[in-house]
């Protein structure tokens, strides 16, 4: 397996980002704040406004290192992509399998085979763990809906059926969502998903992390030759990272809700980092947004075990690890699509 | 793993100070430059052929000298710093 690289998250919205020789410059008004070899870095993330050179696109784009580019809050602005190359005869074969519409359900199929199979275990050990705090009997009803719903989703003949158990058991899923939540609680709930603009700490957080997340993914399909835009369950919409985000439902919940829910439990992050606008919208602080990356950064070093692969890996290297499955399947080595199950 | 590049570049020559900056910026492209002469890069072996490659071909074999340590994957532990100049890990959360 490939060496996990290391992450630059660029915070400070004065900084501006060039390339000298091998070296990514962060500048800080007049003065260099920090001078890193490129072959050390996967990515570059930078919030604010954030301006960078020509050249550093260039290199990145050459290198394979993803740059992009997200406001200060966190949502998702741009990307750097290089010229079209690399493997034309696998990104052709990934075209006509999103043509097909049987084909992109089949595939589809997997992804949330895999999503509400995670879910399913991240109720089920929370369960298990702290089984005198929570209301076992509702959690157990909810994993057992979720079982159910595993079987649907296998006989599902389209997209729209898919979608419809994929909607159904999001809901159940969160629906004890707020259980798992043990720590602060009068400052952190959940009572249901909403976005843009986030309504409470916990959906500031968890949209937060999900930009994390789909870059990272993005940037895993871009190294192994897959088009990030063109997707199976996720249709093609111009400028929407379409197969990043497929790829990504099924490492929602075991990846980023479960991590959310970490921060809030161990009391890596607290509510005076949280403050809300007049219009509802939850907006987090520069601090806990740092927080937030440092430990998101400690959580991508941790080491498991591949449950398809059998190999021990970085948590950073999943998205990776599947991105690069799925070029196999795409490309005719393997039969189906394995998903990232995680017990 | 890590591994420390120093360099002594003899400059009394014209063309030995045009070897110093060569030799410098070459290891700026690997490494974070902690001293003077004293660059540590985080790298894997195929990376560190390539600059003792380069190194090789700019000095001169009679009047300058290089030296790699090979300080190893666990290289953590092996570095201790004092005074001004902090370095930063490459391999640490990088967020600026």
């Amino acid at each position: 397996m490939r060496k996990l690289l290391n992450t630059v998250y660029i915070t400070s919205p004065d900084s501006y980002l060039s390339l000298d020789g091998e070296n990514l410059v962060i500048q800080k008004g007049s003065t260099e704040a920090a001078r890193l070899p490129l072959h050390n870095l996967e990515s570059i993330i930078a919030f604010g406004y954030t301006g960078a050179s020509p050249a550093l696109m260039g290199a990145c784009a050459k290198r394979n290192i993803a740059l992009s580019f997200m406001s200060q809050s966190g949502k998702f602005l741009s990307r750097v992509v290089g010229e079209v190359r690399g493997n034309v005869t696998l990104r052709k074969a990934q075209y006509r399998l999103s043509d097909n519409m049987e084909e992109s359900t089949k595939i589809a199929r997997n992804f949330i085979f895999g999503k509400i199979y995670n879910g399913r275990w991240v109720i089920e050990r929370a369960t298990r763990d702290y089984s005198e705090r929570l209301d076992a009997i509702k959690l157990k009803k909810v994993s057992e809906g979720l079982a159910k719903a595993l079987n649907l989703v296998l006989n599902s003949r389209n997209l729209d059926e898919l979608r419809g158990f994929e909607g159904e058991s999001a809901t159940q899923y969160f629906s004890v969502f707020d259980d798992l939540i043990l720590q602060q609680k009068d400052k952190f709930f959940f009572h249901g998903r909403n976005k843009r603009p986030p309504l409470d700490n916990v959906n500031a957080m968890l949209s937060f992390v999900y930009t994390l997340l789909a870059h990272d993914t993005a940037a895993a399909l871009e190294t192994v030759g897959l088009d990030p835009y063109v997707g199976f369950m996720h249709r093609d919409r111009p400028g929407r990272i379409s197969l990043a985000l497929d790829l990504m439902e099924e490492l929602r919940n075991v990846y980023a809700d479960r991590f959310v829910i970490s921060l809030i439990n161990k009391r890596v992050v607290n509510f005076s980092g949280f403050m809300q606008k007049e219009d509802g919208a939850v907006i987090m602080d520069d601090d806990t947004r740092r927080t937030i990356l440092q430990a998101w950064q400690n959580r991508k070093q941790e080491k498991i075990t591949h449950p398809f692969l059998q190999e021990k890996l970085e948590w950073g290297l999943v998205p990776y690890a599947q991105a690069m499955l799925l070029a196999r399947f795409i490309r005719g080595d393997l039969d189906e699509y394995p998903p990232f199950l995680w017990k | 793993m890590m591994v420390l590049i120093t360099y002594d570049v003899n400059t009394e020559s014209e063309g030995g100070k045009k070897r110093l900056r060569r030799v410098a910026k070459q290891c700026m492209n690997y490494g974070q430059r902690v001293q003077n002469s004293v660059f540590e890069c985080v790298m894997d072996s195929a990376k560190c052929r390539e600059v003792k490659n380069k190194l090789e071909k700019i000095i001169d074999k009679e009047r300058d000298s290089l030296r790699f340590y090979y300080l190893g994957n666990n290289y953590q532990n092996k570095v201790e710093h004092i005074g001004i100049k902090e370095s930063f890990d490459v391999e640490g959360t990088l967020i600026i």
